[in-house]
C-alpha cells in the first residue's frame, strides 16, 4: 500500500488546484467512470470488471462493449457480485465492482467485509447513484450512509471525487493503488471544477482557495457548493479557504491541522448523513491535532425523498447559500460570539 | 509467511501432487491408495479432536464426518505444492463452511504446507490457525471464510477467471446443508450455471446438523440435490463416507462440460465417535477431558 499522508508537516505546500474557466460545463461523474475505465482497459489488461444489472447506469457498460471478454454482468446479486471480485482478485486480476452505491456498499457489506477488507484483496467497489441527487427514485436508493460503512473498514481507501476531472483521474488512481478501494459517483450532471492539469493524487487535499478566516472542506458534489459560498463570503470580507478532501481514507491530515491552525474553524460539507461520514473523518483529525470550533454540514439524521436533484440539496440544506449561513455561524462561534 | 518443511513420506507425496493428469479422471483407487486415504482420514479426525480438545472450543463434529472427503479430495485430485503454497497453475480449494477448518489445518500439515507441530496452537492466541480460516497467514488457506455463503461466491469468481485465461486449473469447494440456508449461495449457484464453469466442483456436505439443532428441526433445506439440479448443476449424491464412491464422483465431475459440479455427500456429523455421531451439540462443543479419552479410546491409532 502507499503509505498515508503522515503528520510530520503540517505545513507542507498543498496542491493547489487549477480552476476550470471559460463556459460552464457539466457531467455526471459517473460518466466519467465509464470513459476513464473503458480507456484503462487498453493498457491495463489485468483489469476486469463486475455489475450487478445497472451497467447502463454505472457506466460499465462502456467498458462492457470494448472488452466483452473482461466485463461480467452478476445480474441482481450484489453480494455473489463482490464474492466474484474477490475471487478474481486472488486470480491476480484488478476486479472493478460497480452498483449503485446503496447496493454494492449497503446490501453487500458484509461480503465487502469478509471477503475483501479482511482478506485485504485488491478489490475497487465504484459505485454511482449515491446521496440525495439520485434524486427522483427516492428514499431506497438514496445513499447516505456509504461512506461510513467504507471508512470504517481497516484497509479501505475511500474516494469522493468533485467532479469529472477528477473522477478520470481518481479511477486511475485506484486502478494502480494495491489493495481495497472505494470510489463514489453521482447520478446527477454536475459543473466541472478542475483543468485537466488537476494534480490529483490520493491522501492529497486540493486547495481551491485561500483564506485565513476559517476553512470550508468538502468533498463530491459540495466542493462546488463550498467554492460558490467562499465566492459569496468574500463579498462580505470574510476569507473562506476551501479545500477539496476528495480521499476521505486516508484523509489528508497534514492539509487539515494546517486548516485548524491557519485558520482556526473548520465546517465540513457532504451530501450523506453527518453521523459517522466525512464531517466525522475531519473532525476526527481535528480532535488530535489542533482542536478548533467545527461545523459539520450534511444530511442529520434523516432519509431522503423523491424530488429533483437540486430541490433535495436546496430541501436539505446543502447548496451554496446554506453553505455560506454555516460559515457565518461558525465564524461567530470563533470569534466568541456564542 | 510459515515455511514448509517435508518428510521423507512428504516429499514422495509431493511429486504425485504436482502432477497435472491428476486433473484427469482416474482409475478406481487400488489397495494401497484406499489405504492412505482411509489413514489420513483418520489422522484428520485424532487432529481434530486433539485440537478442539485442547481448544476447549470449535467445531469437532463437522471435520470427522467430512474426513473421507478432505482425503479423497487433496490426496488424489488437487494438483498443488506445499512447497510453493501460492503456486500459480495450483487447483484452489475452498473451505466455504469454514468453522469445520480443524480438518483443514490437519491435512494441509499432512501434506507438509507447515508443521504438524503448529496444530496444537489452534484458536489461540498469536496462531495462524484461527478460529475460522484467516487468509494470508497460513499456507494453503486461499479464502479467508467462516461468514457462511461467501466461500462458494469466491470459489466461482476464481473458476470464472480461470476459465476466461483458459488455465487448466480446477477449482473446489466444500459447502454444507446449513450454509444452503442462506441466499447467497443460489446467486451463486445461478451464476455459475451462467457462465458455465465446468473447472467449478463443490462437494456438499449434508449432515442433517447445524448448531441449533437437526437441518430439518431448524429450517429444513429440502430435496438439495434435486435443487441444485434444478439450477441446472451437474449433480451427483454419493455416501461422503465411501471413499471408492467420493473418488469416483469427483472424478466423474471432470468429464462433465459446459456446467459446474455438485458432488452432495450424505455424511454423518462426528463419524468415529459414538457419542458424537449425529448429535448437534457436537456441532460446536469441544470435547471434555472424559469425551476426549473416550473419542481417542474408540478412534484408536491410525492402522498402518
Amino acid at each position: 500500500m502507499e503509505p498515508g499522508p503522515s503528520l510530520s508537516s503540517p505545513t507542507a505546500p498543498r496542491a493547489a488546484a487549477p480552476l476550470r474557466r471559460g463556459e460552464p460545463l457539466k457531467i455526471a461523474t459517473r460518466d466519467a467512470y465509464g470513459k476513464a475505465l473503458a480507456r484503462l482497459g487498453q493498457t491495463m489488461p489485468r483489469i476486469v470488471v463486475f455489475d450487478a444489472d445497472l451497467s447502463g447506469s454505472t457506466k460499465t457498460a462502456l467498458f462492457a462493449k470494448r472488452f466483452p471478454d473482461r466485463f461480467f454482468n452478476m445480474g441482481v446479486a450484489e453480494a455473489n457480485m463482490i464474492g466474484h471480485a474477490a475471487g478474481a482478485a486472488l486470480m491476480g486480476k484488478i476486479p472493478f465492482a460497480s452498483s449503485f452505491a446503496m447496493f454494492a456498499t449497503g446490501k453487500a457489506w458484509e461480503q465487502v467485509r469478509q471477503t475483501v477488507a479482511v482478506p485485504n484483496l485488491n478489490v475497487k467497489i465504484v459505485a454511482s447513484h449515491a446521496g440525495l441527487t439520485v434524486g427522483e427514485d427516492g428514499t431506497s436508493h438514496q445513499m447516505l450512509e456509504d461512506l461510513a460503512l467504507m471508512r470504517v473498514l481497516p484497509p479501505m481507501t475511500v474516494v469522493v471525487p468533485a467532479d469529472a476531472v477528477a473522477t478520470e483521474k481518481a479511477i486511475e488512481a485506484v486502478a494502480r493503488r494495491v489493495g481495497p478501494c472505494y470510489v463514489r459517483t453521482s447520478r446527477t450532471s454536475t459543473a466541472v471544477l478542475y483543468e485537466d492539469a488537476v494534480p490529483f493524487e490520493i491522501g492529497r487535499a486540493l486547495i481551491l482557495r485561500d483564506g485565513t478566516d476559517l476553512t470550508i472542506a468538502a468533498c463530491g458534489v459540495e466542493v462546488w457548493h463550498a467554492w460558490k459560498a467562499a465566492e459569496v463570503l468574500a463579498a462580505e470580507g470574510i476569507e473562506a479557504r476551501v479545500l477539496d478532501l476528495h480521499t476521505v481514507k486516508p484523509i489528508d491530515e497534514a492539509a487539515i491541522a494546517a486548516a485548524a491552525e491557519e485558520t482556526g474553524a473548520i465546517l465540513t460539507v457532504e451530501e450523506h448523513q453527518i453521523q459517522g461520514g466525512f464531517g466525522s473523518a475531519v473532525a476526527e483529525v481535528v480532535v488530535r491535532t489542533r482542536p478548533v470550533p467545527m461545523r459539520l454540514l450534511g444530511v442529520d439524521g434523516r432519509f431522503g425523498q423523491s424530488g429533483k436533484a437540486e430541490e433535495l440539496l436546496e430541501k436539505y440544506g446543502l447548496t451554496a447559500p446554506h453553505v455560506a449561513a454555516a460559515a457565518r455561524a461558525l465564524l461567530r462561534r470563533k470569534k466568541g460570539g456564542g | 509467511m510459515i515455511a514448509a518443511s517435508l518428510t521423507p513420506e512428504q516429499e514422495r507425496l509431493r511429486t504425485e501432487l504436482l502432477r497435472p493428469e491428476r486433473r484427469t479422471p482416474r482409475p478406481p483407487l487400488d489397495a494401497d491408495r484406499l489405504r492412505r486415504i482411509r489413514r489420513a482420514a483418520h489422522q484428520l479426525r485424532l487432529d481434530a479432536i486433539e485440537m478442539t480438545h485442547a481448544a476447549t472450543c470449535g467445531h469437532p463434529g463437522g471435520p470427522l464426518g467430512m474426513a473421507e472427503i478432505v482425503a479423497t479430495l487433496f490426496l488424489e485430485h488437487l494438483v498443488l505444492d506445499p512447497k510453493n503454497p501460492t503456486w500459480s497453475d495450483r487447483d484452489r480449494f475452498v473451505l466455504s463452511n469454514g468453522h469445520t477448518c480443524a480438518g483443514l489445518y490437519s491435512i494441509l500439515s499432512q501434506l507438509g504446507f507447515f508443521p504438524r507441530a503448529l496444530l496444537p496452537t489452534f484458536r489461540r492466541f498469536g496462531s495462524p490457525l484461527q478460529g475460522h480460516p484467516h487468509y494470508g497467514e497460513l499456507p494453503g488457506v486461499e479464502v479467508a471464510t467462516g461468514s457462511l455463503g461467501n466461500g462458494v461466491s469466491v470459489a466461482a469468481g476464481m473458476a470464472l477467471q480461470a476459465k476466461g485465461d483458459g488455465l487448466p486449473v480446477r477449482i473446489y469447494a466444500t459447502t454444507s446443508d446449513g450454509e444452503n440456508q442462506e441466499g447467497q449461495p443460489w446467486e451463486q449457484a445461478t451464476s455459475s450455471v451462467h457462465y458455465e464453469l465446468d473447472n467449478l466442483c463443490l462437494l456438499l456436505d449434508w449432515n442433517n446438523v447445524q448448531i441449533d439443532g437437526h437441518v430439518e428441526d431448524v429450517m429444513s433445506v429440502g430435496d438439495l440435490p434435486a435443487k441444485w439440479a434444478a439450477f441446472g448443476w451437474f449433480v451427483q449424491k454419493v455416501d461422503g463416507h465411501d471413499v471408492q464412491a467420493v473418488h469416483a464422483a469427483l472424478s466423474r465431475a471432470k468429464e462433465e462440460k459446459g456446467r459446474p459440479s455438485m458432488i452432495v455427500c450424505k455424511t454423518t456429523l462426528g463419524r468415529g465417535v459414538s457419542y458424537m455421531e449425529n448429535n448437534p451439540k457436537f456441532h460446536g462443543v469441544a470435547p471434555n477431558d472424559e469425551e476426549y479419552a473416550q473419542a481417542l479410546k474408540e478412534l484408536g491409532p491410525v492402522p498402518a
